[in-house]
């Protein structure tokens, strides 16, 4: 990878997001062989805003290296809670581990937090920004599915808040796939990633209603609306109902449409598609570890052995 | 009336520096840009909306007994990037040279998103990449196109 730090996906090249998805292959295929490989090293876990699957599958991932983890707990429980700023924790923290993983609610966070350490720190969510390592499980994901060229990619919900939406989208860039940004209008997609996506090269293109596009999807990634985004509760209800999915919704999608959601989930995807062949959530959350694993393996060292 | 004739309403300056060509209202906003609130001992003198051959209308900032810096110099093109810098000594024009913007501008505009993290109480200095209708704010990556001279950070 040709960076000290993963910041944003916006970076990676096609090379580097192959060469994370191939590494978590092989770990998948063959988690003994890495069992030990990191036994005595320290990842930071800081997380200043609260986290399940993000976290723990961090958390998991360095265990099943062979390592440990060091938690900055909670916010309420750290120094933060005294005024202690973001730069002067993560100095601290890369001080007792060998790599840092960040998630803030402000969006920059990890830039700036990742020029004040020397250690490999990875952006597990900047505010609305980037949240990188979730794209890359995702892309593994798709790939395993559907293959990640000559697609057509939905992404509905929350697009101007999402940013497992935004990352995604600059990883997709990279990639012949067509990218379709399905929301309200209140929800669309940032102008600057927009502007990006189109400096990229990128096939965008965006609507308000599924069922403009559902039929020429191979995967459709779902995600949350979120309820404290709207003033008016009738507002948010009125919306929310026409960006949730169920059987009927789908019967207008191709047979092999793959159904993902970043989770948590609310009320966005009916649970009677859990168990039709189009729901790849529950896998793609666990694809989080191998995934994980891999980036770790590649920033803790490499071909270390 | 030709513009020498309207440019001689702001009288000469013995030393120092003339920002010609300021896109006309952007004036007081170099003014800030510069720092100079009038509580200094620096003898400025503004024109505001001349005529103009190249910009229709156009304001003039006359600073005695500075010569302006690189970093500012970048920073005006934000604003002004028609201008140009006339460097005076002993009445006459010792330089000219038209604004080139920089790459990047730092510590020297405020990110106008709240949740930036450059706007919390962080040790971090502001930097924005300027691009070619705007800039670009380094850390949350939110574009300001226009409004640019309010984003400058009062000195």
């Amino acid at each position: 990878m040709r960076h000290d730090h993963l910041i944003t996906s916006k970076h990676l090249t096609r090379a580097d997001i192959e060469a994370v998805l191939d590494r978590a292959a092989e770990i998948d295929a063959d988690p003994d062989a890495v069992a030990e490989k990191y036994a005595g090293s320290l990842l930071g876990l800081l997380f200043f805003e609260p986290s399940t699957r993000t976290k723990m599958s961090f958390e998991t991932a360095m265990k099943r290296l062979g390592g440990d983890i060091v938690d900055m707990g909670s916010v309420e429980s750290s120094s933060v809670k005294k005024g202690e700023t973001l730069a002067d924790t993560v100095r601290v923290i890369a001080g007792y581990a060998d790599a840092l993983v960040v998630r803030h609610p402000r969006q920059g966070a990890a830039t700036m937090a990742s020029e004040f350490v020397d250690v490999p720190l990875i952006n597990a969510g900047d505010g609305a920004g980037h949240h990188p390592s979730q794209t890359l499980l995702d892309l593994y994901t798709i790939r395993e599915n559907a293959g990640l060229d000559d697609l057509s990619v939905g992404i509905m919900g929350d697009l101007k808040y999402g940013r497992t939406v935004h990352s995604l989208a600059y990883a997709l860039a990279k990639f012949d796939v067509h990218q379709h940004f399905i929301s309200p209008e209140s929800l669309q997609l940032p102008r600057e990633v927009v502007y990006d996506l189109h400096q990229e090269g990128a096939s965008v293109r965006e609507h308000d209603a599924l069922e403009d596009v559902l039929a020429s999807l191979d995967v459709l990634y779902v995600t949350r609306i979120q309820r404290e985004r709207f003033p008016d509760e009738n507002e948010y209800q009125k919306i929310a109902g026409e960006y949730q999915i169920d059987l009927e919704t789908l019967e207008g999608a191709q047979d092999d449409l793959t159904v993902m959601h970043p989770l948590p989930r609310v009320d966005e995807i009916d649970p009677a598609i859990d168990d039709t062949d189009h729901a790849a959530y529950f896998e793609q959350a666990h694809n989080g570890v191998p995934v994980r694993m891999a980036l770790l393996d590649m920033f803790l060292g490499g071909e270390r052995q | 009336m030709s513009g020498d004739d309207h440019e001689l309403r702001v009288s000469k300056i013995r030393d120092g520096t003339v920002i010609d060509h300021v896109r006309g209202g952007q004036a007081l906003n170099v003014l800030a840009i510069l720092g100079i609130d009038g509580s200094e001992d620096e003898e400025v003198s503004v024109g505001m909306n001349v005529p103009s051959d190249r910009l229709a209308r156009k304001d003039i900032v006359k600073v005695s007994g500075r010569e302006l810096s690189q970093e500012e110099v970048d920073v005006l093109s934000l604003i002004a990037p028609d201008a140009t810098i006339n460097i005076v000594r002993d009445y006459e024009v010792a330089s000219k040279h038209r604004v080139e913007r920089p790459a990047e501008v730092e510590g020297v505009l405020t990110c106008p998103n709240a949740t930036c993290i450059t706007t919390g109480d962080e040790p971090v200095t502001s930097r924005f990449d300027v691009l070619d209708d705007g800039v670009r704010c380094a850390y949350c990556e939110t574009i300001v196109r226009e409004s640019i001279a309010e984003l400058i950070d009062s000195r």
